[in-house]
Parts: structure tokens; C-alpha cells; sequence
């Protein structure tokens, strides 16, 4: 009986024990374990009273589970991943350490930091809530061997939206299409072209910026593009797409530096030296994704939790390594003159794309999330934008509409 | 030596002690169940009645999760009043209440008939094979099931539309078809009138196989006698099946129905993935009540809000159930004779 009194008692300890001083867990997604797999040891060897283990979950369930451990106070992680969607609702609501005090002293790094992910990674009170350990500068991919078929080069492409609305009529008569998804079009205007100090959907002060002539641009040039049957109206992340990148019936992509190593790796690896970037067009620079570090206020082992935060943020060995493990671009300045960035990449036919991307990287502009993103969002850009594009809803009405329900909610 | 006094007391201590005991063991067995069914009772009370007991309590409140359960915010009836004036709440009623009746009807349509051919016309392992193929679509994963027909939806790759262009070429029937080359590419999932439609075809394709097993079941238990009396009376293999069967099987019917009720009014996999989970589909004409609830609460990250549209929910389901017990109780449950 005692025995077993004990065993149960050694197993309560277990299950309750503090965790040993030093000993940090890193919550986030694929990919980033391959790339911890590959720092942890070298971290370790300079830094071997810190035990770092990690937890990986795919991208929506992590941050499903991140949402329940801030609401019950417990489960997280010493350092999370936050992906660049969701960390306007998340920075602001109390749950993570505030970085820029005095214990940490986060401002101190800004000047290294690219300014448009710094800036995200502030609450709204000015503070520093997560500090942004990768990036994804936009850039557009286009098919080489279509871009020829049609004649002329890709500077003519990206002009302005009517040049490349006429790359696309040309494109028509082949058969091909010029964009999956005249959605993205529309997105990628509404995100990059945000007057200074503006937020993406409301003004300083909170007020609705829906029905503003920047969105009603947006939609009409998707609809142009729709409208003319340019588009293959291709939901991103699906068989089709993918086929539409192996076959070279889709001769362009808006997206995130990072897509360049979902081409080359798995979604149409045949079509090496086939691919170029350019700039967006009409000379607009804007972002696809990215992520930040934060310390929940519930981790255990803070202090550590943030060297370690530095070290995959803040040094340039981390960082580099970031892009040579999983792609991930980096967004401390200083990386931008490595070799690494003038290498040429096979994949688009011998360009030293890394050099656009960190150019653009320095020319996105800053814009901070702010409370209702996420439902304006789906209000705006997926609810509004496909029924004017899918049912033909009228642009100001459909803008309108989405107007009043995000107003409903957001106060 | 003890005096008579004495031992009078000690019998009276015998007798406390005896009576205490009676007790004792009277209690014992009052509380033996009790503890044989505590551990469902704690599992009961920890995942059943505190979360039932919490939505409630959080419907009243305004609560960002993330913020943490000390900032909740008591708003008294906002969240239902701001729900049941929201245009999208009221789209999910009359999208879930559509799909709820569409693929409600043809499942019990279909599966009637076929269970009662599979126990009058095959037997034995034959019988089994065929009720067990029907029944695979149910126990397959939803969420597979739907990203399937999500190809098979695809406009200009999929096999539904390449089939459709296939039978417009073929020589008789194709006069039948003859509309498609010009509709093509039709997108099943991104036109806001196709989408309820092709949503209702996995959940009829997915959910009637489970009901042939009830009726089939129920077929099983018309007992062969009464087949024989009415083939004496001169009924017909439709009479048999109309007069007979049919009214034999009532408590099975009632109870696929209740099933069908509660199930469909929840629908959630289906139009989710069907939708790529974007809210709700072009128009949110794939808008469950379901999904908004997910909608809300994780993706809007207003929990009081959703916690609401649960309960709302849970009061439309309850009012459907009890308008099918009302009309069809009495016969359905009235036993099967």
C-alpha cells in the first residue's frame, strides 16, 4: 500500500512539478521545428543551463490553442508563435509581455529590424507585444516560357494595372490565364496601398475607412480582370492551383517570398528554371505573411524565454539560418548583405530574387493592426469582394453592406 | 457484580449501538449506487453540466478569449439582440433550415425503399454486404469526404463537369445535356445559388446510408406471419409494403426522423470545408448556424456572442424536436403495435 501511495505521489509531483529553472517550451508550426531541430543544439553548446523543448501544431489548431490558453491563463508556452493575422487581436488584449520594459528592453533592437514588421508587433498603447522573427515581402511570380510566348518583357507587365490587364487579354487568346484568382488582386491593393497612419480597414480614430476610394479601386480592377475572364477563379491552396503552376496555365502569382519555397519544393518542382519575380505592379510593395515571438505572462522562465527570442530574432547566425532551413525570409537588416543573398537561384532561371525581396522588404509601409481586423476581413475581402465578383452584387452596394455589419460589431 | 439498573443500560447501549448500526449499514446502502455511478457523474458534471451551465452564463457577458477569463464584461441581453438583428445570423437560420429540410427528406425518401429490397429480396451475407457498402459513407471522415467533392466540384478540373460534357456528347440522351457546353465551366462552389445545392448532395450521400441500417433493422422485425395474412387477403407486393411494412416500422421512422432533425440543424463539416471555411461561402449562402457560431468565436474571437448563437441554436433545435414529437409522437412511439 505504501508503494503504491507513493508511486502516486511521485506521479502527482511529476505531473505538477515546476518546471526546472532554465527549461523553456517554444510553441508554434511547421515548419519552424526543422528549423529549431537545427539551432537548439547550438544554442544549447553556449547556453547549457537552458533546456529548450518544443510543440508544434498545425498553423490554425496552434493558434486555436494559444487563444484557450490565454483565456484559461495556463498551457502556453514560454515563446509562441504568432502569425502576422492574428497578432492585431492578440497583442492588444493583455495576455503577453509587455517587451519594451525595462526588463527586456525590446526597443533597443528596433533599429536592426525591417520598420513595417516592427511596427506590427506594437499594441496599440506603443509598446512592444511580439518581435517579428520572419517576413514575406511581395513580390509577383511569373511563368518565363508564357511571358515569351507573348512577346515583351515583364517591366511592360507590371506598369500600371491597365498593362497588365492587356498582358492578360493577350494571355486569353493562348488559353492561359493571367492571375488564378482576380480576388488577389484586389486584396493585394487594398493591403499595400494604406495611406499613412491609416489602419488597413478603420482611421485613427476608429472610423470605417470600407467605403473609401481605395477599396472601391480594388474591387473594380478585380472585376475588370473577372469580368473579361482573365482569371481562372482558382482558390488558392487547392489541387487546381497547384496543377495551374505545373502546367504554366496560370501565368502569374501575387504572393509572399515564402512561396517560392512551396514551388520549388513540393507544389511543381518540374517547372525549375521557368519561374521569374518581379515588383508587384503599378509599383505598389506590400507583404504576405510573416511571424512574431511573444512571452505569454503565464510563461514560466521569462528571462530565457527572451534570450532566446534574441537569438532567433536578433543575430544574424539565426536568421540566415532561417532561410537556408525552411525559407523563412529574414527580417533583420543586417542578413541583407550576406552571400547567401546574391546567390542565384536555379529555381527562377538563375535571378538573385533574395536581393528583390529584401529591397521590397525596406519599401513596405507600416501599418498597425487594429481591433476588428479579423472581422473586417471576412466582412470585406472574402464576404463583399465574392459577390462582386461571383454574383455580380453591385461594388458601393456590396461595400456598403459590409460596412454596416462590420460597424454592428466592431465598436 | 452488575445491579438489574445496570444491565437495563447496557442492553439499552446494545441496543444504540445496534440501531446506529442498522443506520449505518440503511445508509451504506443508499450510497452504494451513488458511488457506482460517481465516476459518470463526476465525467457528467466536469464535461456536460459546467460547460452547458458556463455558455449560458458567458452568453450574458462580452468576452474576448484571448484577453483572459478576467475580462469578461457583463452586457446582460446585447449578444442576443445584436444577433437576432444580424443579417448573417438570419442567413445561417434560413440556410441551415434549408439544408436541414432538402437533405432531411430524400434521405428517409431513399433509404426506405432500399432497405426494405435489401431484407425482402437478399439474404444472409448478401444482404450484409450491400447494408454494410451503403453504410460506409457514413463512418468515412467528413472532412475527407468533403475535400473529395471538393474536387469532384471543380470548375474547370472536375469530374462532375467533365462527366455532364461526356453526356451532352452521347447520341440519345445527350438532347438532355445540351445546355451544358454553354454553362460551362459551371462553379458548383462559387455561385452563391449552386452552393446549398451541392453541400446538400455530400450530406444526402453521406447520411442515407446510416438510415437504411435503421430501416433495415426495422423491416427485420415485421414479423413474416403478417406478410402471409395479408397475402391470404389478396394484397399485392405494393399493398404489402403500403399497409404492412410501412405502419410496422413507425417507432423506427420516428426515431431516424428525431436523429435527422437534431443532426442536420447542426451541420457544420460539410459546408465548412465545402466552403474553404470562408465565411460561409459566396453570399454565405453556405452559412450555417453552426459555422457562424465557429465564426464568431474563433475566428471574431467574441465568445459571449457565439456562446449566444449556441443557446439560439439549441432553442431552435429544441422547438423543431418538440413540433416533431407534438405531430408524430403518438403514433411513434406508441410501440409497434
Amino acid at each position: 500500500m505504501k508503494k503504491i501511495l507513493l508511486a502516486a505521489a511521485a506521479s502527482v509531483a511529476l505531473l505538477t512539478a515546476p518546471a526546472m529553472a532554465g527549461d523553456i517550451r517554444f510553441d508554434g508550426f511547421p515548419d519552424f521545428n526543422s528549423h529549431l531541430d537545427k539551432l537548439i543544439p547550438s544554442y544549447a553548446a553556449k547556453h547549457p543551463d537552458t533546456k529548450i523543448t518544443y510543440q508544434m501544431n498545425d498553423h490554425g489548431d496552434h493558434h486555436k490553442k494559444l487563444t484557450t490558453n490565454l483565456a484559461t491563463g495556463s498551457g502556453a508556452g514560454d515563446v509562441v508563435v504568432v502569425d502576422v493575422s492574428f497578432i492585431g487581436s492578440f497583442i492588444n488584449a493583455g495576455g503577453f509581455e509587455n517587451l519594451s520594459g525595462s526588463e527586456y528592453g525590446a526597443d533597443a533592437l528596433e533599429a536592426g529590424f525591417v520598420g513595417y514588421a516592427w511596427n506590427q508587433g506594437k499594441g496599440s498603447d506603443g509598446n512592444q507585444y511580439g518581435i517579428p522573427i520572419d517576413i514575406g515581402p511581395g513580390v509577383m511570380y511569373y511563368r518565363r516560357d508564357v511571358l515569351e510566348s507573348v512577346g515583351g518583357g515583364i517591366d511592360g507587365v507590371i506598369t500600371d494595372w491597365d498593362s497588365y490587364i492587356e498582358y492578360g487579354k493577350k494571355l486569353k487568346e493562348k488559353k492561359v490565364f493571367l492571375i488564378a484568382d482576380a480576388a488577389d488582386v484586389a486584396k493585394t491593393i487594398v493591403l499595400t496601398t494604406v495611406k499613412n497612419g491609416d489602419g488597413y480597414y478603420f482611421d485613427k480614430d476608429g472610423n470605417s475607412l470600407i467605403t473609401s476610394e481605395r477599396f472601391v479601386k480594388a474591387f473594380e480592377i478585380a472585376k475588370r480582370i473577372r469580368d473579361e475572364g482573365l482569371d481562372g477563379q482558382i482558390g488558392a491552396w487547392t489541387n487546381e492551383w497547384y496543377d495551374g503552376f505545373k502546367k504554366g496555365t496560370v501565368a502569374t502569382q501575387l504572393s509572399g517570398a515564402w512561396l517560392l519555397g512551396h514551388l520549388q519544393n513540393w507544389m511543381a518542382p518540374d517547372t525549375k528554371g521557368k519561374w521569374g519575380v518581379s515588383n508587384l505592379p503599378n509599383g505598389i510593395f506590400g507583404s504576405w505573411g510573416g511571424s512574431f515571438l511573444a512571452i505569454p505572462k503565464q510563461a514560466k522562465n521569462k528571462k530565457e524565454a527572451w534570450e532566446f527570442i534574441k537569438y532567433l530574432t536578433s543575430t544574424e547566425e539565426a536568421q540566415v539560418a532561417g532561410l537556408k532551413n525552411i525559407g523563412a525570409f529574414p527580417v533583420l537588416k543586417a542578413t541583407y548583405t550576406d552571400a547567401a543573398f546574391d546567390e542565384p537561384l536555379e529555381f527562377l532561371a538563375g535571378q538573385k530574387a533574395r536581393q528583390l525581396f529584401a529591397q521590397v522588404a525596406q519599401k513596405v509601409p507600416a501599418v498597425a493592426p487594429r481591433k476588428g481586423d479579423l472581422i473586417a476581413e471576412d466582412v470585406v475581402l472574402n464576404g463583399a469582394l465574392a459577390e462582386v465578383l461571383n454574383d455580380g452584387k453591385d461594388i458601393m452596394a456590396a461595400l456598403k453592406d459590409a460596412e454596416a455589419l462590420v460597424k454592428r460589431r466592431v465598436k | 457484580m452488575s445491579t438489574a439498573l445496570d444491565q437495563l443500560n447496557n442492553a439499552e447501549d446494545v441496543a444504540i449501538v445496534r440501531t446506529s448500526n442498522r443506520k449505518w449499514r440503511a445508509r451504506k446502502k443508499q450510497f452504494m449506487p451513488w458511488l457506482f455511478i460517481s465516476p459518470y457523474l463526476a465525467l457528467f458534471l466536469l464535461f456536460t453540466l459546467f460547460p452547458l451551465l458556463f455558455t449560458v452564463y458567458l452568453s450574458f457577458h462580452a468576452w474576448n478569449p484571448v484577453a483572459g477569463l478576467a475580462n469578461m464584461e457583463f452586457v446582460g441581453f446585447n449578444n442576443y439582440a445584436q444577433e437576432l438583428t444580424s443579417p448573417w445570423f438570419w442567413k445561417a437560420v434560413y440556410n441551415t433550415v434549408w439544408l436541414a429540410v432538402t437533405t432531411g427528406i430524400p434521405q428517409h425518401v431513399i433509404a426506405i425503399p432500399i432497405a426494405y429490397l435489401l431484407v425482402t429480396a437478399f439474404k444472409g451475407t448478401l444482404r450484409h454486404f450491400y447494408t454494410a457498402t451503403m453504410f460506409v459513407p457514413f463512418i468515412t471522415s467528413t472532412v475527407a469526404v468533403s475535400l473529395i467533392f471538393y474536387s469532384i466540384y471543380s470548375g474547370n478540373t472536375g469530374i462532375l463537369n467533365q462527366w455532364l460534357l461526356a453526356l451532352s456528347g452521347v447520341p440519345v440522351i445527350g438532347a438532355l445535356f445540351a445546355w451544358v457546353p454553354d454553362a460551362m465551366p459551371i462553379r458548383w462552389l462559387s455561385k452563391s445559388d449552386l452552393i446549398k445545392p451541392s453541400i446538400a448532395f455530400v450530406v444526402i450521400w453521406k447520411y442515407t446510408g446510416f438510415n437504411i441500417v435503421i430501416y433495415s433493422a426495422g423491416f427485420l422485425t415485421v414479423s413474416k406471419d403478417l406478410y402471409d395474412a395479408a397475402k391470404v387477403d389478396g394484397c399485392n407486393a405494393w399493398q404489402q409494403f403500403w399497409h404492412v411494412a410501412l405502419p410496422m416500422i413507425r417507432p423506427f421512422i420516428f426515431f431516424a426522423l428525431t436523429l435527422t432533425i437534431i443532426g442536420n440543424l447542426q451541420l457544420f463539416e460539410e459546408p465548412f470545408v465545402l466552403t474553404s471555411g470562408d465565411s460561409g461561402g459566396v453570399a454565405q449562402s453556405g452559412l450555417t448556424i453552426s459555422y457562424y457560431l465557429y465564426l464568431i468565436g474563433w475566428e471574431w474571437l467574441e465568445m459571449g456572442a457565439a456562446a449566444a448563437v449556441s443557446l439560439l441554436l439549441f432553442i431552435i433545435i429544441a422547438a423543431a424536436t418538440s413540433l416533431h414529437f407534438y405531430f408524430n409522437g403518438k403514433k411513434g412511439l406508441e410501440g409497434n403495435r
